[in-house]
C-alpha cells in the first residue's frame, strides 16, 4: 500500500509541476517583459492566463505536503529538519507571490502595480528556484533519516541542487511560454502568440542544455539517482526528451494546442523520472519509502480521500478549466 | 563578532518557533472568518439582488466578491505558510504524529480544493454565467469554508484530545483508527465554538465597516443592506455562541483539569471555588488583585453540585505538567478579555434584536453605530483571546498528556531568522492588505471602476494620460460596468 501512495504523492508533485509551474512560468516572463510600456501587452495576456487559476493550481503543494507527512511523517521530519533554509525562502516567496499577484490586480496607480507585480514575478522565479534545489538536495542523498539534521547550508547549495533549481526555473518558464502562445491566440492575438512562441523554442532549447550538462552533474553528485536514471528509468527519460523534442518541432511549425500538450507531457515526464530513480526510496539511500510508511489505517484514509478528491475535485477543477479556456471568465466582476 | 555569531548560535529555538508559530496562525485565523463568513454575506445580497431585483445589493455582492477574492488570495498563502511552519518549526511532533494530525488535514485538503475552485469561478463568472447559474456557484464556496475550518480544527483538538491511535513499546504509533482521529472528544464542541466565532468576527467586522460609513453620513440604502446583512448574521450567532462557550468551559474542566485551573485561577483544589474576575497568580501560589465572586466557578462547572463542586487547582498537577504561572496569568487575562468581550457583543446584538422587534429597523442613534464600529475589532479581539486560552491552556503539552513542546520543536538555531523576516513581510502584507481594500472601496465611492481588459501594470489609456492629478484614474462610472 506504501508504493500506491508513493506513487500518489508523486502524481501530486506532478500535478503542482505542470499547473503552478505553468504559473511560476508566467511570473519568470512577466519578470523579463520589459518596462511598463514595452511588457504591457506580454502581461495582459499573462494576467489573463494565471488570474482565475492560480489558487486553485496551489493547492496542489498543500496536497503534497500533507499526503507526505500523513504518510511519511518520519521523511517530512527529516527534510524539513535538512533542508530548513529553501523550505523557508519558498514560504517567503509563496507569501511575496500570492500577495503580489492579487495586490497588483487591486491597485490602480502605476508605481504601485510595479512594486507588486515587481513581488510577484521576482517570487515567481525564487520559489520554482528554492523547491528545485530541495529535490536536488534530497536526489543526492544529502537529507540523513532518522531526525538527524544534515548540513543546513550543502544540502541545498550543491551541484545537483543548483542544477535543480535552475532546471526547475526553466522548465516552468518553457511550459508557462507553451501556454501563453495558445492563449495569445485566442486572444485574437497573433503577434504576441509569435512573441511567446520565439520565448518557448529559446526555453525549450535552454532545458535541454540544462538537461545534458545535467547528467553530468548527477553522474558525478548524485550517483544513486544517476544510475537509475540510465536504467531503470531510463524509458521515461526518452518519453521526455521524445515529448520535448516533439513538441519543439510543432512550436516551430507554430501547432500551438499541440505543441503545448507535448510541452506538459515532457515536464510531467522529467518529473516521472526522478520519482522513478529514486525508487524504492523516499531519501536515497537512507530511507526506504516501506520503511517510512505510516500504519495501514492512515495509509487507507490517505487513499479514500484521495479517491474522495477525485470525485468532488476533479470534477470542479474541469469546469473551472473549461469556463476558463472558453474564456467564460474573462475578467473580475467590477 | 565572534562572540555575538556564538550568542545566536546558542539562541533556544524553543521560544521563537512558539512565537513565530503563534503569530503566523494569530494574523492567519483573522483572515479565515472572512474567507468563511463573507461568501455568505455575499450569498444574501446576490440572492436578494435576483429575487427583489435590488441593484444595491448586486452592487454589494460584486463588490463583496472583489473583496472575498482579495482577503482569500492572502489567506490561502498565509495558510500555506503554515502547512511550511508544521515541518520547520516541530519537525519531531511532525515526525512522531504526522500520520495521526495528518489525517484531519487530507479532508481539509479537498475542502480548500473545492473553494478555491468554486471562489475562482464565482468571481470571475459575474458576467458570463446566467444570474441563478451563478449564484449556485458560490454556495459550495460556502460549504467548502465551514467544513473546511472544521477539519483543521479537528485537528487542534485532537492535540487537546488526543485519540484513536495505540503506541507501541518504542512509543511509535501502530493502530489508527481514523473516525477516533478526527471525530475526538475535543472536536464537536471546538470546531462548533471557531465557525461561530468566524461568522462572529466575519459579521462584526463587515458591520463595522458599513456603521463607519452611516457614521459619516451614508445612509443610504446600499449602506444600510452591507449593515444589516452582516450584523443580522453576527446578532443571531452571538447567544448560541454563548451557550457553545459555555459547554466547551465545561469539557475543559471534565478533559483538562490543568487548562480550566490556569482559566479559572484556582491555585488550590476545592470546592467553594470563587469566579476571579481578572487578578493574578504569584509564585508562591497566591492571587492577588482581581473581584472574587464566591463559589461560581464551581457552580458554572457542574451546577448540579453547585457550590460543593470541586475543582482541581494547580497544585493536583506537578510543575512541569501544567502551565507556569506566567502562562497562567495569560490564560486567564485571555478568558477574561474573550468572555467579557463576548458578552458586550451580547447585549449589543440583544440592543438591535429589541429595536428590530419594536420598530421594523435598525437602531439609528449614533451610539449604536458607534458601538457597531467598534464590534469588529473588538470580536477579533475576542477569537485571539480564546485560541491564546486554548493555546496556552495547554502548556507544556503540544499532545495533550503525550508529547511536550519542547520535545516537539525544532533544534535549528536559526528559526529567528525566519522568525523576524515572517514578521516584516506579515507587517507589510497586512497593512497592504488594509490599504488595498480601503483604496477599492474609495475608488468605487468615488464612482471608479477598474477598466477592464487593463495591462496589470501597462499604461493606461491615451486618452486618460496626462489628465493632471486624475491621470490613471478611471473615468467609466460603476454602474455602466453592472451586468
Amino acid at each position: 500500500m506504501s508504493t500506491t501512495v508513493a506513487i500518489v504523492l508523486l502524481a501530486g508533485i506532478i500535478a503542482y509541476a505542470i499547473f503552478a509551474g505553468a504559473d511560476f512560468g508566467a511570473g519568470f516572463w512577466d519578470l523579463v517583459a520589459g518596462g511598463p510600456e514595452r511588457g504591457a501587452r506580454p502581461r495582459a495576456v499573462i494576467e489573463h492566463s494565471v488570474g482565475p487559476v492560480w489558487e486553485a493550481n496551489h493547492v496542489w503543494l498543500i496536497f503534497v505536503f500533507v499526503v507526505l507527512w500523513t504518510s511519511f511523517p518520519e521523511a517530512y521530519a527529516s527534510v524539513t529538519l535538512t533542508l530548513f533554509v529553501p523550505l523557508a525562502i519558498a514560504a517567503l516567496g509563496i507569501v511575496l507571490r500570492g500577495a503580489g499577484f492579487a495586490f497588483r490586480k487591486a491597485v490602480v496607480r502605476l508605481e504601485h502595480r510595479r512594486v507588486f507585480g515587481g513581488a510577484f514575478a521576482l517570487s515567481s522565479v525564487l520559489v520554482p528556484f528554492a523547491l528545485g534545489a530541495i529535490a536536488g538536495g534530497i536526489a543526492s542523498g544529502r537529507v540523513p533519516a532518522g531526525g538527524r539534521a544534515g548540513d543546513p547550508v550543502d544540502s541545498w547549495i550543491n551541484p545537483t541542487s543548483i542544477l535543480g533549481g535552475v532546471l526547475a526555473v526553466a522548465a516552468v518558464a518553457y511550459l508557462a511560454a507553451a501556454y501563453l502562445v495558445w492563449d495569445a491566440r485566442r486572444l485574437g492575438d497573433p503577434e504576441m502568440a509569435a512573441y511567446f512562441r520565439r520565448r518557448a523554442v529559446a526555453a525549450a532549447v535552454a532545458v535541454a542544455v540544462i538537461g545534458i550538462i545535467g547528467l553530468f552533474v548527477l553522474r558525478a553528485d548524485a550517483e544513486y539517482v544517476y544510475g537509475e536514471l540510465t536504467s531503470r528509468a531510463l524509458p521515461v527519460v526518452l518519453v521526455s526528451v521524445a515529448a520535448g523534442v516533439g513538441a519543439l518541432v510543432l512550436l516551430v511549425r507554430d501547432a500551438a494546442r499541440g505543441g503545448r500538450l507535448l510541452a506538459v507531457g515532457a515536464v510531467a515526464s522529467i518529473v516521472a523520472a526522478w520519482g522513478v530513480a529514486q525508487w524504492p526510496y523516499l531519501l536515497p539511500e537512507s530511507l526506504k519509502v516501506s520503511a517510512a510508511a505510516a500504519p495501514d489505517a492512515t495509509l487507507t484514509t490517505v487513499l479514500v480521500v484521495v479517491g474522495l478528491a477525485v470525485l468532488v475535485v476533479v470534477p470542479g477543477f474541469i469546469v473551472l478549466y473549461v469556463l476558463d479556456q472558453r474564456g467564460l471568465l474573462p475578467e473580475e466582476g467590477s | 563578532m565572534g562572540s555575538l555569531a556564538a550568542a545566536l548560535a546558542a539562541v533556544d529555538p524553543v521560544p521563537w518557533a512558539r512565537g513565530q508559530m503563534a503569530f503566523t496562525l494569530g494574523f492567519h485565523i483573522i483572515l479565515v472568518p472572512l474567507g468563511v463568513s463573507w461568501a455568505f454575506f455575499t450569498l444574501i445580497a446576490n440572492y436578494r439582488a435576483l429575487k427583489h431585483d435590488d441593484r444595491d445589493a448586486l452592487l454589494l455582492a460584486q463588490r463583496w466578491s472583489k473583496y472575498m477574492a482579495v482577503t482569500f488570495a492572502v489567506g490561502a498563502v498565509t495558510g500555506t505558510v503554515l502547512s511550511f511552519e508544521f515541518g520547520l518549526l516541530w519537525p519531531r511532533f511532525m515526525g512522531q504524529w504526522g500520520d495521526v494530525f495528518g489525517i484531519p488535514f487530507m479532508f481539509e485538503g479537498i475542502f480548500f480544493f473545492t473553494e478555491a475552485i468554486f471562489i475562482s469561478i464565482y468571481i470571475f463568472g459575474w458576467r458570463r454565467l446566467r444570474p441563478w447559474t451563478h449564484f449556485w456557484t458560490g454556495v459550495p464556496i460556502v460549504l467548502a469554508g465551514i467544513f473546511g475550518s472544521a477539519s483543521v480544527v479537528a485537528a487542534n483538538a485532537w492535540m487537546n484530545a488526543p485519540g484513536g491511535f495505540t503506541l507501541d513499546s518504542d512509543g511509535n504509533v501502530v493502530d489508527v483508527d481514523p473516525v477516533q482521529v478526527i471525530f475526538n472528544d475535543s472536536m464537536p464542541l471546538q470546531t462548533a465554538h471557531m465557525i461561530i466565532a468566524a461568522y462572529l468576527v466575519g459579521g462584526f467586522l463587515v458591520a463595522s465597516v458599513y456603521a463607519t460609513g452611516m457614521l459619516r453620513g451614508r445612509r443610504d440604502h446600499y449602506h444600510r443592506l452591507g449593515f444589516v446583512i452582516a450584523f443580522s448574521v453576527a446578532a443571531v450567532m452571538t447567544p448560541i455562541q454563548l451557550g457553545v462557550g459555555d459547554a466547551l468551559a465545561r469539557w475543559v474542566y471534565d478533559n483538562q483539569p490543568a487548562k480550566f485551573a490556569a482559566i479559572e485561577l484556582v491555585p488550590e483544589t476545592g470546592s467553594d471555588v470563587p469566579e476571579t474576575l481578572l487578578g493574578r497568580l504569584n509564585d508562591d501560589g497566591t492571587v492577588s488583585g482581581g473581584f472574587p465572586i464566591p463559589g461560581l466557578a464551581s457552580w458554572l462547572s457542574d451546577p448540579s453540585t453547585g457550590r460543593d463542586t470541586v475543582v482541581q487547582g494547580l497544585d493536583a498537577f506537578p510543575a512541569d505538567e501544567r502551565p507556569t504561572t506566567r502562562q497562567v496569568n495569560i490564560v486567564h487575562l485571555a478568558w477574561d478579555v474573550m468572555v467579557g468581550l463576548g458578552t458586550l457583543l451580547f447585549l449589543l446584538s440583544v440592543w438591535y434584536g429589541v429595536v428590530w422587534a419594536f420598530r421594523r429597523h435598525m437602531p439609528q442613534s449614533r451610539w449604536f453605530l458607534r458601538c457597531a464600529a467598534a464590534s469588529g475589532v473588538l470580536a477579533v479581539i475576542a477569537m485571539e483571546a480564546g485560541w491564546v486560552v486554548t493555546e496556552v491552556g495547554r502548556q507544556p503539552w503540544i499532545v495533550y498528556g503525550h508529547m511536550k513542546v519542547e520535545d516537539a520543536a525544532t533544534g535549528n538555531t536559526g528559526v529567528w531568522i525566519m522568525f523576524v523576516s515572517v514578521v516584516v513581510l506579515y507587517a507589510a502584507l497586512g497593512t497592504t492588505l488594509v490599504l488595498v481594500l480601503r483604496g477599492m472601496s474609495r475608488r468605487w465611492r468615488q464612482g471608479e471602476g477598474q477598466r477592464e481588459g487593463d495591462a496589470p501594470y501597462g499604461p493606461r489609456a491615451p486618452a486618460e494620460r496626462g489628465a493632471g492629478a486624475g491621470a490613471g484614474r478611471e473615468a467609466e462610472s460603476e454602474e455602466e460596468t453592472v451586468p
